[in-house]
């Protein structure tokens, strides 16, 4: 028995939003069969899983909140990945936009100043840009695999944010605490409602959707970097430059990473902790995924996504169960979801021989 | 002071800290060698290092922990290489999802070891070799694992340069069409290929788990998989130069661990990410020629091959 793919004269286009609904309920049935290994009711455990997380007003503010940073990750790795440049460094890049605008906040919170929070938005963008700028270089400069450096300065960037709260940034009265003094109000982003932890930072999350939207399918230099990607042969004879493309899509990208590093840090956590995230680095990807590199389905996938960690939490204290579930999922997520897009460009036939 | 006195524990520590990237990385190599980049190295691993412990841990000998984590290894592989070779999937895209599931479901099974620990597999005695001064305690006093890790390097080594089957294999990886045309099988030469990957990527993740730091912690392996991904290239494909690699970085690490331990002035996160850093140099360095890496990288490399018919 193999299996054989027939090239589609033309790609089956509503296969594009379908695969991930087919991802989607693959994860859901492979993940009740697990349920039902557990000894757990599937039907309940779904329930705790994907509904009862919505079911208050402050669970729907923990679902845009972390879904913000994913959208706005996935964003800048979608201008990345539809040049064919593989950034898997947002993780480090996040950390560093965090610790730059941390840094402001610790050494200017006491002022009540209002331009600090302006300046700590602009700082998370630089920081996550300038750690980018390592692997675009190296990218550019020497052709050094962009997957392998951005991926090991994630642990250099983790290694220097454990450096800094543990000693140059460490909070003087925090009890020895590994973390840096909480941010005063005037670093922080002003929460929506009351009582509810959503805040402001969602309203830079929604300009850069627009942005990135004008970028990638309205501009000539979106379309330059789009067609790097898709046919490299074309872009290099049509007179594309292969590093604009590089260096456009790390920076990007980094500058979004850093961006939502800086929103966390001033908007949930208040001050910087030994981790800072919970993978958003990685989550992300499969954000630009599941949202097709497109703007809008950026914002589906990060919501998907986002409710797959809020779920893993729900049942970790309900159900007990280990909360690393949800990298489980969302794992199983982009399995199903690449094998799904199979069915865009090809008919699958199974043939015996 | 005087490092003399240290310069045994160093070399042996680095023969030790070595071992995990050598398999890792032999296996990739075979793998890369037919045309597959599987980036999931990292994810095969923790799932090798999960299953060894929940082996050991069980009860049983440490050989069969070892065996189950290759076997293990090889299947999680076999997931990847179904995307990647029958489904003809962007092999980036398969392998990150590959190493993201990895870690999780690592983290999932291994949740109820808590920071358990094992008891390393023993250190073999070796009649005369290892009573020899100086070589003595730094190349014969390790673990079966250890040495294995070398026999391994000189059967691929063996396997590639001098066997038929081996030269297949190349041909695969550099014209996969020429293959198929001459009537070799190239998807299931591919799909052996990335399961060898697999099982050794496993071996590599057992050996964290029953000798380095017999202790489970969630991504216990700490980017050592993607390390292995780059001392493939480093090692410009090769298997000798693999293992040099591998004694280069295990020795990175080793002395970073010796420089916190004798109080060098010097935060130790920032030593620590000696080893991060190694590698991007490393990667530089040997990326920096175009013609060493045109000559040297396997041509079909990442492509997608889809027989006709």
């Amino acid at each position: 028995m193999r299996i054989v793919l027939e090239p589609r004269p033309v790609p089956l286009e509503p296969m594009r939003v379908g695969a991930p609904l087919i991802a989607l309920a693959l994860t859901i049935f492979v993940g009740s069969l697990l349920f039902i290994a557990l000894g757990l009711n599937p039907l309940t455990t779904l329930r705790a899983y994907f509904i009862e997380p919505l079911s208050t007003s402050g669970g729907v503010s923990e679902w845009l909140l972390k879904a913000s940073p994913l959208i706005l990750i996935g964003l800048g790795l979608t201008v990345g990945f539809r040049a064919n440049v593989w950034n898997i460094g947002a993780e480090g890049m996040f950390t560093m936009g965090a610790i730059a605008a941390g840094w402001l906040a610790v050494r200017f919170g006491g002022g009540g100043h209002a331009w600090l929070l302006p300046a700590m938005v602009v700082a998370g963008a630089l920081g996550g840009i300038g750690w980018a700028a390592i692997p675009a270089f190296l990218k550019a400069k020497a052709n050094a695999n962009e997957i392998l450096v951005t991926l090991m300065l994630n642990y250099v960037a983790a290694l220097i944010l454990s450096w800094l709260v543990n000693g140059p940034m460490k909070d003087p009265d925090g009890m020895n605490y590994p973390q840096s003094a909480p941010f005063e109000p005037s670093a922080m982003f002003p929460p929506l409602f009351e009582g509810l932890r959503i805040n402001g930072s969602i309203f830079i999350t929604a300009i850069a959707v627009v942005l990135a939207w004008l970028f990638l399918d309205r501009s000539f230099m979106g379309f330059q970097m789009s067609v790097g990607g898709a046919a490299p042969t074309a872009a290099r004879y049509a007179g594309f430059s292969r590093s604009r493309a590089i260096w456009l899509g790390l920076l990007i990208s980094g500058a979004t990473a850093g961006l939502a590093g800086m929103m966390e840090a001033a908007g949930p956590l208040g001050q910087l902790t030994p981790v800072l995230s919970p993978g958003y680095g990685f989550t992300a990807i499969i954000v630009a995924f599941v949202g097709r590199l497109t703007p809008l389905g950026v914002v589906f996938g990060g919501l998907l996504l986002s409710l797959l960690y809020l779920g893993g939490e729900s049942v970790q204290m309900s159900l007990n169960l280990p909360a690393s579930l949800a990298r489980t999922f969302q794992g199983m997520l982009l399995f199903f979801l690449l094998a799904a897009d199979v069915l865009i460009l090809y008919r699958v036939r199974i043939k015996r021989r | 002071m005087s490092m003399a006195p240290l310069l045994v524990p160093i070399l042996s520590g680095t023969m030790v800290a070595a071992t995990p990237l050598i398999y890792a990385a032999i296996g990739e190599l075979v793998a890369e060698r037919s045309g597959v980049l599987n980036l999931g190295v990292e994810g095969m691993m923790l799932i090798g290092t999960v299953t060894a412990f929940a082996v050991a841990f069980a009860g049983y000998p440490p050989v069969f922990a070892a065996l189950a984590a290759a076997g293990a290894g090889a299947l999680a592989s076999l997931a990847f290489a179904f995307l990647a070779l029958s489904l003809a999937t962007n092999q980036y895209a398969a392998g990150l999802a590959l190493t993201i599931l990895g870690s999780g479901l690592s983290a999932f099974i291994g949740h109820d070891f808590g920071s358990s620990a094992l008891k390393s597999i023993p250190k073999l005695h070796l009649p005369f070799l290892s009573d020899l001064p100086f070589i003595g305690p730094v190349l014969f006093h390790h673990d079966l694992m250890t040495y294995l890790a070398l026999v391994v390097t000189g059967g691929i080594w063996w396997f590639l340069y001098r066997t038929k089957a081996g030269l297949v294999l190349r041909i695969v990886g550099e014209s996969p069409e020429s293959a198929h045309a001459i009537g070799y099988p190239v998807i299931r030469i591919r799909y052996l290929a990335t399961m060898f990957g697999g099982a050794m990527a496993g071996l590599g993740g057992a050996y964290l788990a029953l000798a380095y730091t017999p202790l489970w912690v969630e991504n216990m392996t700490a980017g050592r998989g993607w390390i292995a991904l780059a001392l493939v290239v480093f090692a410009a494909w090769r298997p000798w130069r693999v293992m040099l690699g591998a004694w280069l970085f295990g020795g990175v690490t080793v002395l970073q661990l010796f420089a916190q331990g004798l109080g060098i002035e010097a935060p130790s996160e920032l030593l620590s990410s000696l080893p991060y850093i190694a590698t991007i140099i490393v990667l530089v360095a040997i990326s920096r020629n175009p013609r060493t890496m045109r000559l040297n990288a396997p041509v079909s490399l990442a492509r997608t091959f889809r027989p006709e018919g």
